[in-house]
Parts: structure tokens; sequence; C-alpha cells
């Protein structure tokens, strides 16, 4: 019981990361109907911007956790958001109105372009973080010792993407913006005859996803210590299964199929084993393709009359 | 009519062509609208009326010729703008011949999102939406009031909250108007908006276009099959056949126009 509460708490904390990743994907999806395949490049850009951040911070003496960690967010979401933009303008934007495959190769040049560009500017190396927040809750103890425990960077975790997931729900549901992103949705068009800017929604789109994906990145950092500039393919392919699994183009589907694929993989290493963990989360996607394509949450496409 | 400087137009086409590759869609054609009037523009299936609405609209870059529209003592050309700038500065709006709401949404949402970019201002780019402020919040509600204005004119207020897509057919194509009014046009070009209505629904839809034009001063635009509907409401009409205009003038001079007739009902046999 002990053993199976403490995995729990693991793989909501990895399914909250997956989540956050997995909405740029579905965002994207939802409005111009292309997987980004860079979009695991961006969370991994944004870790690196995150150590960098935490190194420079730390020689400059900040050593307040709290606020070296609000800094480091905001530094990361800026960055990521920066080159979310950037990508969508030079290698989506002018691909636009081509065929459907067009953006999607662009999208995969896009990641392998970025990978080496890493690689080349940071090294191939992995960097490693000393842990930043250490400390723990120990919520229960069983008689051999084993302690089920939640890091306080768990609960920042878990704490923190509830609190984006709720803002982006608001967004997409309240504001002029996510109005204006679900009307580009259904009809790109008839949106620009009403007077939206659709380069521009699709623009701040991917700056939305981006930043999400950079808050991955700083909790990634944080959580496992080590990162190298190949550690977004496979998070990429993962939270793109997230998404799938919980039906592409639905923001709370994102959220759902995150936390699946977290707690599968979680429970998957704990009683079985380790070394199988991706094949389970990927069988999940083989699953879901065969028996539900429209994932979880997802609606099944209404033809358009 | 007075010719001259009086009612200069709202709305000028100029020796306007598309080509598609070979076909000629529509072949230098020129005609004004005039502020406060309703224009119709008829002709047999093919003519080109889409395609000159899909030029004005900033669909189409059109191959040849001028599309000036002028108001509020400024003047933008139109086949230089885009699509969403066309409404958003030289306030164009229009409907389509076969319906194009956003279905997922709710009637309300529809004619919200084309209030968007007041919203937007207002919302300080969305922050000021996100949490709320009083500022925002009155912009929203005077979106809301604007909405419920025309909801009640389309005989909507009922529905409000439906999907756009669960409604009847005669509602949508209201519903569309509705949007497209939402939007405050100066111009608005409604394509083919009687389709498919029945009698009554047409009856109805003609008194909305003069209420339209005579309290809300604005140009109307009409592409419309239903000759009822264009006599009745119409003051100036521009005939076009095979991407040609062959007549243009009020209602009563071109339905006796013997090109006009030609084009609908054939040549004469022997003649």
């Amino acid at each position: 019981m002990e053993y199976f509460l403490q995995q729990l708490i693991n793989g909501l904390t990895l399914g909250a990361i997956y989540g956050l990743i997995a909405i740029g994907y579905t965002m994207v999806y939802g409005i111009i109907g292309m997987i980004n395949f860079a979009h695991g490049e961006i969370y991994m850009i944004g870790a690196f911007v995150s150590m960098i951040s935490f190194l420079v911070l730390g020689a400059a003496g900040i050593t307040w956790v709290p606020l070296a960690v609000a800094v480091v967010l905001v530094v990361a979401m800026l960055f990521t958001a920066v080159y979310g933009w950037t990508i969508e303008r030079i290698a989506y934007r002018p691909l636009r109105g081509s065929t459907r495959l067009a953006p999607l190769i662009s999208a995969i040049g896009m990641s392998i372009f970025l990978q080496n560009y890493v690689q080349l500017v940071q090294g191939a190396r992995v960097k490693a973080l000393p842990p930043v927040i250490s400390d723990v809750i120990v919520l229960a103890q069983r008689a051999d010792g084993f302690k089920v425990s939640i890091s306080y960077l768990q609960i920042m975790i878990i704490v923190l993407t509830t609190a984006l997931m709720i803002g982006f729900t608001q967004i997409i549901l309240r504001t002029p913006l996510g109005r204006a992103q679900r009307a580009c949705e259904q009809d790109m068009k008839m949106a620009s005859l009403l007077g939206v800017d659709v380069d521009r929604t699709i623009s701040l789109t991917f700056v939305m996803g981006a930043a999400l994906a950079g808050v991955a990145g700083v909790m990634v950092t944080m959580y496992y210590g080590v990162i190298d500039f190949y550690i977004g393919f496979l998070a990429g392919i993962k939270a793109f299964t997230a998404a799938v699994l919980g039906g592409i183009g639905s923001l709370p589907g994102a959220m759902l199929g995150g936390l699946t694929i977290g707690l599968i993989e979680a429970f998957w290493s704990a009683y079985f084993s380790v070394e199988y963990k991706d094949v389970a989360a990927f069988a999940i996607l083989v699953l879901v393709l065969i028996f539900r394509p429209t994932g979880l949450l997802g609606r099944p496409e209404i033809e358009k009359v | 009519m007075s010719e001259g400087n009086a009612a200069s137009p709202l709305l000028t086409v100029e020796h306007l062509t598309q080509r598609f590759g070979g076909l000629v869609a529509v072949s230098d054609v020129s005609f004004s609208a005039r502020d406060r009037e309703i224009t119709a523009i008829i002709g047999p299936n093919g003519a080109g009326k889409t395609t000159l609405f899909n030029c004005l609209t900033g669909f189409y870059t059109p191959t040849v010729g001028r599309l000036t529209a002028s108001h509020s003592g400024r003047t933008w050309l139109l086949e230089r703008m885009e699509a969403h700038e066309i409404a958003r500065q030289a306030r164009v709006a229009r409907t389509f011949q076969n319906v194009r709401l956003f279905g997922g949404m709710s009637v309300l949402e529809n004619l919200i999102v084309a209030q968007h970019n007041k919203l937007m201002a207002a919302s300080c780019f969305t922050l000021a939406g996100l949490f709320g402020l009083p500022s925002y919040r009155k912009a929203e509600a005077a979106a809301v009031e604007r909405a419920r204005y025309w909801l009640e004119r389309v005989g909507l207020v009922d529905v409000a909250d439906w999907q756009a897509g669960n409604l009847p057919y005669g509602a949508q194509r209201r519903l569309e108007i509705a949007r497209a009014m939402c939007t405050e046009p100066r111009l608005l070009c409604l394509d083919e908006p009687a389709a498919g209505l029945n009698p009554r629904e047409s009856a109805d839809l003609s008194e909305l276009l003069l209420f339209i034009r005579d309290h809300h001063a604005i140009g109307v635009l009409l592409i419309e099959h239903d000759m009822s509907v264009v006599m009745q409401i119409s003051d100036h009409v521009v005939v076009l056949d095979y991407g040609r205009k062959i007549s243009e003038g009020p209602s009563a001079q071109v339905r006796n126009d013997p090109a006009v007739i030609r084009a609908y009902l054939g040549e004469e046999e022997g003649a």
C-alpha cells in the first residue's frame, strides 16, 4: 500500500510535466492541424535556459530559493516563447497553405536543427545541477522502514501545473484571444473576415505552448538534475502520445493524457521493469490509435457542410 | 440620383478582372455602390458574382483592377489589403452562400467573436480579460449588449445559448447577418441571403435589410437570385453575365432591359 502511494505521487509529478508539454502539441494541432515535432526541443531549450539561469543566479549570489525559482521560471518562459514565435515565423508560416506534409517535414527539420544547435553551443555531455529544493515531507512509514514521502519540489510541480492549467483554460474560455483561437480552429478564413488577425492568433498559440514547455523544462531540470541536448526527443514523443491519448485538440484531454502516461510509467517501472517503461507508454499510443482514434476526450471530426 | 460629388460612392470597382488560368471569371467590370443604398448584383449562375465578392473581401487578389472603399474621409484600396484589415479598417463585412458560422460555439459567442478587435484592445491583449479587470468587464458588457440588440433584430434572443450549428437553416442565415453587423461595417456584402428561405422568411429578410440600410446608414451589396427580393428593396441593380457587366441602373429600368432578358431567358427564336 505504502509502495503504491509513493508510486502514485511520483506518477502524478511526472504526468504533470508531460501534460504541460502535451498542451503545446494539442493547442497547435487544434488551430492549424499540424503536429509541431519541434515542440520537444523547445522543452529541451527550456531546460538548458533554466540550468544556465540557475548557475548565473548562483554566481550572482541570489540563493534565496523562491526568488531564484521564480526568476528562472520567468526567464525560461521568455526564452522559449521567443523560440516558439521564431520557429513558427520562419519554419511554418511560409508553408501555410501548401500541402499538409510540408510543415510536418519542416518541423522535423527544425527539431534536428535545434538538437544540433544546442549540442554545438552547449556540448554533448550530460549537464548536472545540484538539487535546488531537496526537503521532503514524510507522509507514512512502513514497519520495514520504507517511507512514503513527497518532496517540496513535487508539491511545487503539481501546484504550479494545476495553476497554469486553470489559467490557460480560462484564457481559452473567457478572453478575446481564446475566443479568437477557437474561432480560427473552426474556420480560419471566416475569422479573418470578422477582423481577427489570424497570423497573430497562430503566433500567440505557439508562444503560449512554448512558454508551457519552458516551464516543463525548468521542472525537469530541478526534478532530475541532469539534462542533455537529446532529452527533448523522448519527452516530446511521450507528450505527443499523451496528447493523442487525451484526444488531440482538447486541452483537458492533454492534461488527462499526460497524467495517464505519467502514472503508467511510474507503476510499470515499479511493478514490472524500468527498462520497458517506454515500451509501455508507446504501446498505449498504438492501442489508442487502433481502438479509439479520437482519444479519451476528443470529439469525432465533424464534417463541415 | 445625383451625379457629381453630392453623394460620393462608398465602394468603387474599376476595371475588375479576375482570371483563373485560362478562365476569365470576371472581366472588366466597373460600377459603384453608394452609402445608404442597397445595390443588388444579379446574373445567371456562373456570372462571376461570388468571385466579385471574393475579390472585395480579400479572398482573391484581382488580376487587374482597382477596388476602392471610401468613408469617414478616408480611402482604402481593398485589393492591396489582407482579409482581416479589410474587415477591421475598411469595415467591409460579408456573409456566404453556404452559411459559415462557428458551429461549435454558442449563438452569443458567434456575435462576440465578431467584436474581437475592440475586446482585444480592451483586454490589453488578454491580461485584463484573464483577471476580469473592470475596464474589460465594461467592454465585454457593451459587446454583449450589441449582440443582444442584433439577436432581438433577427429574432434569436431565445436561442442565444444554443450551439450555432444546431439552429435551423433559416435561423443560421439570420445569425450570419447579425454576426456581420456586429463588426459594425460600413459596407455589408450579402451572398444570396434569401437562398433556401420560404416566402415568409424572404419577406422578413427584405424588411431586415431595409431596416439596416435606413437605421444604420450603411451600404448594402446584395447578390440574389430571388427577384421578388431584388426588385422590392434594391436602389440600384448591376447585372453580370459571363463575367461582364451587361446592364446597370434602377431596378425598374434593368427589368426591361433587352440585354438582361436575353441573358436570363435566352435568345428569342428567329430574332
